[in-house]
Order: structure tokens, then sequence, then C-alpha cells
């Protein structure tokens, strides 16, 4: 079982904003589905298996970068060829 | 450990750190020197260049894109495990590290975590108590993140600008077992890796923001470190994150210890902490972020197969490298030990001397290793910026004595400040015409008239009555002196064996 | 170039974008209008996923499909409604509405492709393109009474593709019927080493309904616990049909599945929460709110991007992953995956293919399915193929309620000309 208290770590885990509203809702759904999951417990812990396909490489060789204007194309948000981002600190 | 303090016994306790060792371990980010990024085809060569220009939809993270293994990059990757005497892991893969960051263009960083590359190898340096080994723990190769950029400063930016064209260049990441015992063991075993780097062809130091290092200090007891040692109390340690040049690791890690051990002396409990160098102070600060409790939620790259690359580094032939090179250097060239080892620590040196060696091969090792290096590094320039003809001719002229040792090093002085300054110098030969320091010649018979050395001399003799009179009165010294006048007043350019002959030449006759 | 016009009425509200007009050229699909989903980078087209967090980007490059496509002579008409990022089994979870069924417009078409499904169903067009994650394509095909395919992992190039679970989706045919199916698989199989996890393994084929001496293996599990049984009993008839033409049906057991689904939603929330990281608003969709802190507005983002049903399972998977709990969930899921995997590798030693249905009910009421887990408990017959990446096509085989009801058959990985040619024996039978 996951409390409510869990459910809020896992969101700031995810980073993702849960309403308040939102959180024993979202809490008893998290249980019934990680109960359902609790079946793998009679999984033995296995191999991960044959791993058919290994080794894909490509050669080391330039190929064109995408044109500038396509690059900041998509966002609003830009100043002298930079994205402009939220501040970190 | 009692934890009540302020008893004396407690207090003799922790004053009392004789016993002590600095324990350093060290995770090296190196950029690998391919023509393009680790899973798209942009090229790596951005330094010049504004920002996000050398950028696509995989290394920009758009949506559907896929990432493509670079085969160069993992090759270099395995020249480095193999020259690092490291074992090559059957099956690896790439993992995601899951954190959130504008500097990530996908959310995640691609990298690879309990399945690496390569692990336990070693690399012996130079420490500070002679030749030691220190163990490697693991190789991996993973993605270099964005450049961010606060206009205005960190604490004054409103927001921050990114830019992708760092983004997907390839690391890779060495990391060391807590083997080093000192900032400067720090540095030599950076200095060596770098050497080994270079030699292998796949890595360059001179690239701006190419190495950051992140190092582990703490201060324990002796002895910790080994099995009897480990039941003892763990001091707590620190990590300094980010150091991007090679003084820096040492500059930070010296700050450290100091910190640290006032820290003790205090009686603090230092725990584990994340701190940052912050170069231009010299200095580490605490950093305020999560980072110790982020949880990376590793888990492998969907979008990647596996690597199976054993047999492929059992063909790879390494080129030779320092410590070969070194070995060579004693046998080939007669070199000293201290020359070689100096020669051979950077490849660019080494392949330098190398031009130069023919002539002779002593010489042009005090040449390189005494004489250009420091005057190099006084000038914060690196050998790349000497043309090795240029060096051969300066070496040429000082053997065949037609410029004095004192005046070869004022000939490169001067080129290399030419050199410093405008990119490009005049040859040896034109210098020692301009500056006039063509070794005077002797002409005709000593005390010749148009002889130029037997001029100066008597132009002291002229000048100095009292040394010479203390020389007439047997005074040994005073000979020396008039010989240091005589070169002096030729600037150097008479050779002192000249000037020691015609010097008592004259003096006898007037005696 | 001949130009496509395309103006349908949407009743169902199948489609995110429509082109008014699309180039069309010569080749094998000369002059025929194709819808792609959402998910499918289209260059200069919107591409949304059916998420408000994409509002607004304009993929600057194709997916490798649609380039197959165009070079194909086909005309891309239009991107169709999903459930946002795949994530769902009824096209309700989508920022642009719900889609509704053409066969009873007051039931789902099926998810996460029935705006694919539905434009076909409807009539809207002869074929479309879906991406099936655990069912993705099968599921709508069932609902709406078409012909969908999953390829088998690694046969379509994923190039382009908006990742929502990358190691169990593949991109693949939509249409009325099987002979459109293998046309479609002929164009998509075209190689594209920018997918490192797919092989050049070219579909060049033409269906063959010669069912004589083929071994079908019929899992008990198809027709267990949670299965309509007049779905069951549709899908048996199917079944005998194809016996009746000359295979022989032989039941067997696959003890994984108990494990299936759990080890199904365990590894595609997991890998969905790493990749849905990358929507931050700074480089395309929603733009990031600047005047924020960057973790403010990430969160900010996120909470108003996405819907439920994705906040939801990013959670479940960050939990999946997260420090102390990766053992009992991602790397267990991993081993079951293993043993569906191992589970299909021993029946396919002794049968040709594996047949049952494709869906254990007919479609849903609109809103019929509110509870997350009952909906996730729909997709325990299509998520054993994804798991095991083999290749598996639904096909219609009747009605129960009036409702369509889909055959599915599952084949050995790389024999996607075999479950076709099954398909189309199936096909051809009802039709004579
Ligand atoms: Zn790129």
């Amino acid at each position: 079982m996951v409390s409510e208290k869990d459910v809020a770590h896992i969101a700031g885990l995810a980073d993702i904003g849960i309403e308040k509203e939102e959180l024993a809702e979202f809490t008893g759904r998290f249980n019934e589905i990680l109960d359902y999951f609790d079946i793998l417990d009679q999984v033995e812990p296995g191999s991960r298996g044959e791993t058919d396909l290994v080794n894909v490489f490509r050669d080391d060789v330039v190929e064109a970068s995408l044109p500038e204007d396509e690059v900041l194309a998509n966002t609003r948000e830009k100043e002298d060829g930079f994205f402009r981002a939220p501040r970190v600190m | 450990m009692t934890e009540t303090a302020g008893t004396t016994g407690q207090e003799n306790r922790v004053m009392d750190f004789s016993d002590d060792e600095v324990i350093i371990g060290l995770e090296i980010h190196c950029q690998l020197d391919t023509l393009t990024k680790l899973f798209c085809g942009c090229s790596t060569d951005y330094r010049d260049d504004g920002p996000n220009t050398h950028v696509c939809p995989i290394c920009l993270g758009l949506p559907g894109s896929l990432p493509r293994v670079n085969r160069k990059a993992i090759e270099y990757a395995l020249r480095v495990a193999k020259a690092l005497n490291c074992t090559i892991i059957e099956e690896s893969e790439f993992a995601r590290k899951n954190y959130f960051y504008p500097d990530l263009n996908k959310g995640f960083q691609i990298t690879q975590y309990d399945r690496p590359l390569a692990v336990r190898g070693y690399l012996d340096i130079e420490g500070d108590d002679g030749e030691k080994r220190v163990r490697i723990t693991r190789v991996h190769v993973e993605e270099d993140p964005g450049r961010l950029v606060h206009k205005g400063g960190a604490d004054r930016a409103k927001y921050t600008l990114v830019d992708y064209n760092r983004a997907g260049i390839p690391l890779i990441e060495i990391v060391t077992e807590p083997d080093i015992r000192s900032p400067k063991e720090a540095r030599k075993f950076l200095n060596k890796l770098r050497a080994t780097l270079e030699y292998l062809g796949v890595f360059d130091s001179e690239k701006e923001g190419s190495l950051r290092v992140d190092a582990n200090i703490s201060i324990q007891p002796k002895g910790w470190f080994t099995r009897e040692g480990k039941g003892k109390a763990d001091r707590g340690r620190a990590e300094v994150k980010n150091i991007s040049s090679y003084k820096g690791v040492e500059k930070a890690l010296t700050f450290e210890v100091t910190r640290q051990k006032n820290a003790l002396r205090r009686g603090q409990r230092l725990g584990t902490e994340t701190r940052h160098f912050v170069e231009t102070r010299g200095i580490t600060t605490s950093s305020r972020s999560k980072e110790m409790e982020q949880d990376y939620r590793y888990f492998p790259e969907p979008d990647l197969r596996p690597l199976q690359v054993c047999s492929w580094a059992e063909e790879i032939v390494l080129p030779e490298l320092p410590d070969a090179r070194r070995a060579r250097f004693l046998t080939q060239y007669g070199c000293s030990p201290i020359h070689a080892r100096t020669l051979t620590g950077d490849l660019r040196v080494a392949e330098f001397y190398e031009h130069i060696a023919t002539i002779d091969p002593v010489l042009a090792a005090t040449w390189v290793a005494d004489t250009l290096l420091g005057e190099l590094n006084y000038r914060d320039m690196g050998v790349s910026r000497v043309s090795p003809e240029s060096f051969r001719e300066l070496i040429v002229l000082v053997k065949e004595g037609s410029v004095t040792d004192k005046g070869g090093v004022e000939v490169l002085r001067s080129l290399l400040d030419q050199i410093k300054e405008s990119g490009s110098c005049e040859t040896p030969g034109e210098c020692v015409g301009r500056l006039g320091l063509r070794v005077l010649e002797r002409t005709g018979e000593t005390g010749a008239d148009d002889d130029p050395v037997a001029k100066a001399a008597r132009e002291v003799i002229a000048e100095q009555p009292q040394a010479v009179a203390d020389f007439h009165a047997g005074k040994k010294e005073a000979f020396n002196f008039l010989v240091g006048q005589v070169m002096k007043k030729t600037r150097g350019r008479a050779k002192p064996a000249d000037v020691n002959q015609v010097l008592s030449g004259i003096l006898g006759k007037e005696g | 170039m001949p130009t496509l016009t395309f103006s349908p009425k949407d009743r169902y509200n199948a489609f995110i974008t429509t082109l008014n007009e699309a180039g069309t050229g010569p080749g094998k699909l000369s002059g025929i209008g194709i819808a792609v989903k959402d998910n499918i980078s289209t260059s200069g087209i919107p591409t949304t996923c059916a998420s408000r967090i994409l509002e607004g980007y304009i993929p600057p490059f194709d997916a490798h499909v649609v380039t197959l496509l165009k070079k194909a002579g086909a005309g891309i008409v239009g991107k169709t409604n999903m459930d946002e990022f795949g994530m769902g089994t009824t096209t309700e979870n989508s920022a642009f509405g719900p889609t509704k069924n053409p066969a009873d417009p007051s039931r789902v078409p099926g998810g996460s492709s029935g705006g694919s499904a539905a434009a076909i169903a409807a009539g809207m067009v002869r074929m479309a393109l879906g991406t099936d994650t655990g069912g993705s394509i099968r599921c709508p095909a069932a609902f709406c009474g078409i012909v969908g395919h999953k390829p088998t992992y690694g046969r379509v190039s994923r190039y382009g593709l908006i990742a929502y679970a990358n190691s169990l989706e593949q991109i693949g045919p939509m249409a009325r019927t099987v002979s459109d199916i293998s046309l479609l698989m002929e164009i998509l199989t075209a190689y594209d080493p920018r997918d490192s996890t797919s092989i050049n393994c070219p579909y060049a084929h033409t269906p063959d309904p010669d069912v004589h001496g083929l071994k079908i293996g019929v899992p008990e599990e198809y027709f267990g616990e949670g299965v309509d049984p007049r779905v069951a009993s549709v899908v048996w008839e199917g079944i005998s049909l194809l016996e009746r033409k000359g295979a022989e049906i032989i039941t067997c057991r696959m003890p994984s599945m108990a494990y299936a689904l759990a080890a199904y939603y365990v590894t595609c929330t997991s890998e969905a929460s790493s990749n849905l990281a990358r929507f931050d608003g700074v480089r395309y969709g929603h733009p990031a709110d600047t005047k924020l802190q960057w973790h403010e507005s990430f969160q900010d983002r996120r909470r108003n991007g996405f819907g439920t049903e994705v906040k939801r399972r990013i959670m479940l998977g960050t939990f999946a992953l997260s420090s102390g709990y990766y053992g009992k969930y991602y790397a267990k899921a991993q081993a079951a995956r293993q043993q569906v995997r191992t589970d299909f590798l021993r029946l396919f030693r002794s049968v040709d293919v594996i047949a049952g249905p494709t869906m254990p009910t007919v479609a849903f009421r609109l809103g019929e399915k509110t509870d997350p887990l009952s909906m996730y408990l729909s997709d325990i017959l299509t998520v054993p193929a994804n798991l095991a990446g083999i290749p598996a096509i639904s096909v219609p085989c009747g009605t129960s309620e009036g409702l369509p009801v889909g055959l599915q058959i599952m084949g050995p990985h790389f024999r996607d000309e075999r479950v076709i040619d099954v398909a189309y024996a199936y096909e051809l039978g009802v039709a004579r």
C-alpha cells in the first residue's frame, strides 16, 4: 500500500504537478494497480534473455545539421540563436 | 567514539591528525575526439560557431528521433580501456539516466550504468613516493549535455540560455579507486592520463572544456581504506564537482584538504557533501542542490542494442604509450631519466623533440625539456604554437657556436613573444642578426686591434682600474669580475673561453 | 503531380488534422489517400500525439514510414485522433475529444489508433497507419471491423514515431482488406538504418490463402476468464472456418499469460516516464514560462499539458524505476517478459500460428470504462505479442450483439507473411 504521502513523493520525483484534490483519487487507483502488479512477485528473477541484435553502429561521417531557421522554428522563446529556458538557480 | 565533546581526552584525540591520510578518487570526463557526435552525424567542431548551429532532430531531442551509436566513439573508448589495462565487459549496454534540466535535450542522458564498457584497470604514475599504481574502477561512454549561459551572471540572469551544440559530444568517463593520496598526486595522475589519451589519438586536451573532473576527497585515519582499517569511523567526504582544468584539480583539492582538516580540528563532523569549485577564487563552496538525494531511475536504453565488443577490442593495436616512449628515449637518445619523463609527458612535446633530436639528442633534450617548456609555461603557451623547423634552426645555431647558450635563450624569448603577439615569428637566424647576438668571432692574433673581444677587454680594463689592481695584487675573484664585465659588454656574444684567453693575455702583458 | 482533394465530414472525430489537398505521385500507392496516426512525425504538418503539451509543434522532418508512403505515390490526407501518446484502449483520452465508432457511434472505436480505424471504417480513407504498443492497432481494428497488423518488432522503422514505449511499439498498417495490409507492408518494411532496433527484412509477398496442413495453436488462456463467451464463440467459429479449409487446430497453454499484463504495464509506464520528460517547452511545444523557476515551469507544463492517464502512467513508471522498487517491478517485468517470449518460442516449435480473440469483449460504450485497472485488463490478449515482439494481425470475424469482433492471428518473429496469409484465407473463406 502506498499512502498519499508516497504518491506525493513520487509526483515530486517525476516532477509532475498533481493537484491536491487529485491526490486521494490518484492514490486509490495507484494502489489498485500496484496490487495487480504484485503478481510479478511470483516471477523468478531471470536472465534478460537472448540478445540477437548487437553492435549496431553508424560510421563517423558528418551529416548536415538542421538549417538554423528550422532549429528555432518551434519556439518563440529564443535570443541570439539560443533557446530561452526558465532559470535554473 | 564518544559523542561527549569538550573533555580533554576527546579534544586530544580530535586534535591528533599526524596519522591521517588524504584519500582521493577521481571521476574524469573527457570528450572523445571524433568527427561527429555520439548519436548523430552533427559535427563536433562547434567551438568557433554560433549557438545551436551544430544540431539536428537527434541532438535536439525532437520527438521521434532515435540515437545511432558512432562506431568511432566506441573504438576510441576501447583504446582507452585497453591502455588502462581494463577488462572489457562481454556484453555492455547504454542506459538512461533520468533527471530534468534544461541542458538535457531529452529529459535524460544516455550513459552506461550497471553494464559499462570496461572495468578493473590501472594506470601507473609517478606518485609522491615513486612509481605507483592507481586502480581504475570503470570506463564508460556517455553523451555530453548542452551548455547553459546566464547573461549577466548566474545570480542575476532572469532566465537561462541554452546551446545544444555540445549536446551529444561523446564523453568517456573514467572512474578511479580512491588510491590517490595528495592533490599533487591527483595532478600527476591527470597528466599521465591526459598523455595516455593523447598518445591514443582519442583526445585533444587543447580544446576548451574537453576535460571535466569530479573529485571525491576525504581525510581518514591512516589505513582506513585497507581491510584492517575498515572498522574505523568514516570521517565523511566531499565530492567536488565539475573542475574543468588540470591546475584547478590540484587547487580545489588543496583547498579541500585545508578546509576538511580545519573542520576536523574543530571537531566538526563532515558528512557527505557535494561541493563546487569556484575557479576564479580557488575555493570550493557547498552546493545546496538536492543532488545527493537524486534518484536517477536508470534503465537500459530501449532504442539501442547491446555491445559485444571483446573480440573487437582484441584486434585493436595500441600505439606506443608514454611509458614505452620514455624507455625508448632513454636508450635511443641517451636522455636523462628526468628529461625522458618530461619529454614524454605530453605527446606534442615528445613529437616535437623527436623532430629535432637528430641534431644532437642530449643538447636537444636540454633545450626542449628545460628551456623551451619553461619559456612556454611562463607565457601560457602550448608547444604546438612553435614550429619544430624553426626551433631546429635555433638549436643548430647553438650547436655550431654561432650563438651562445645565453644568446640562444634570448632569441627563443623574442621568437615566442612574437608568436604570442602575432602568431608568427622571424627565423632564428634573422632574430640573431637583428638582436646582434651572433657570437663574436675572434679575428687575427690575440690582442689584434680589430678583434672585438680584445677591444671589449681593453675597454673593461680601462674602466675598472681597481679590479685590475686587485688582480695584480693576487685576488682571483677580480679576474672573474673582469670576465663578467667583458661578457656584459659583448652582451653574451663572446665565448667565455675566448674572453678568458684574451683577458689573461692582456693582463699578463701589462703585468 | 496529381493532387488529391480531401474534405470529409468527420462525423466520428477521426481526425485531428485534415489536409484539403495532398500531393500524390507514381508508385504502388499512386493516388491513394492515407491517414496517419498523429504520433507519427510529418514534416510541416502539426503532430500532436493528441496532447496539449505538443500544441503548435510542427516537425521539421518526416517519419521514415511517411517518406516511404510519399515515395510510393500516396497522399497524406490527415492526422488521426488517438489516446494521448497512445495511452489508452478507447481513444477517449485525447485532448481533441473522443473518436466515435462508425459501427455504433455510442461506442468507442478502441484505441489507441481509434482515429485511423474509424476513418477506414467510415470509408473516409482506404488505408491508414496506426501504432501498436500493447494492441493499439489490433484493438481498434477489432472494434471497428477492419484489418490491422502489428508487424514483428524491428520490421518497420520507428524513426519519427513519437515514443511511448520504445521496446514494445511498432508502426503498422490498417485497412479494410488483408490485401491492402499486404500492400502497405511492402512499402513500410523498406530498411532504415536510423532505427538501431530494426532489421533489414523487406516484405515482398502476395497473400496466399492456402491453409492446408497449417497448424493453428489455440491457447486456453485466450478463451479463459474475462473473455466474453459470446465473443469467444464468434472467434471459435472463425477458427473452425480455417479448420474446414484444411488447417489443424491444436489447443495449447500459455502459462506466462498470468504475468503478461503486469509485465506489459510496468515496462510501458517505465519507458514512458522517461520518454515524456523531453516535453519541457524549451525547444518546441507549448512554451515554457521563463518567468518561473525551471522546476516550477516544468511541473506547471506537465500538470497542464498532460491528461490524467498520461500523468498516472508517468507516475507508475517513475515508481517502478525508483530506487528500492526497480527490482520488484522493472526487473521482474523483464523476467516475466522473457517468459512470455519463451512460451511463444516453445509453442511455435509445434504450431505455425496462434489464434484467438483480439479483444475479450466488443467495443465499450463511450464513458463506460472509468477505472484504469479494468481498462488495462482489456489489453490482456494483445499485449503478449508486443512483449514477445512477434507479428499479430486482427481480422474481422463476424459480430456479437451486432458489433464487430476480431480474430487475432500471431506468428513467429519475422513471419508477418504467414499471419497475413492466414488472415487472407479467413477473409476469402468468409467471402465465399
Ligand atoms: Zn545532431
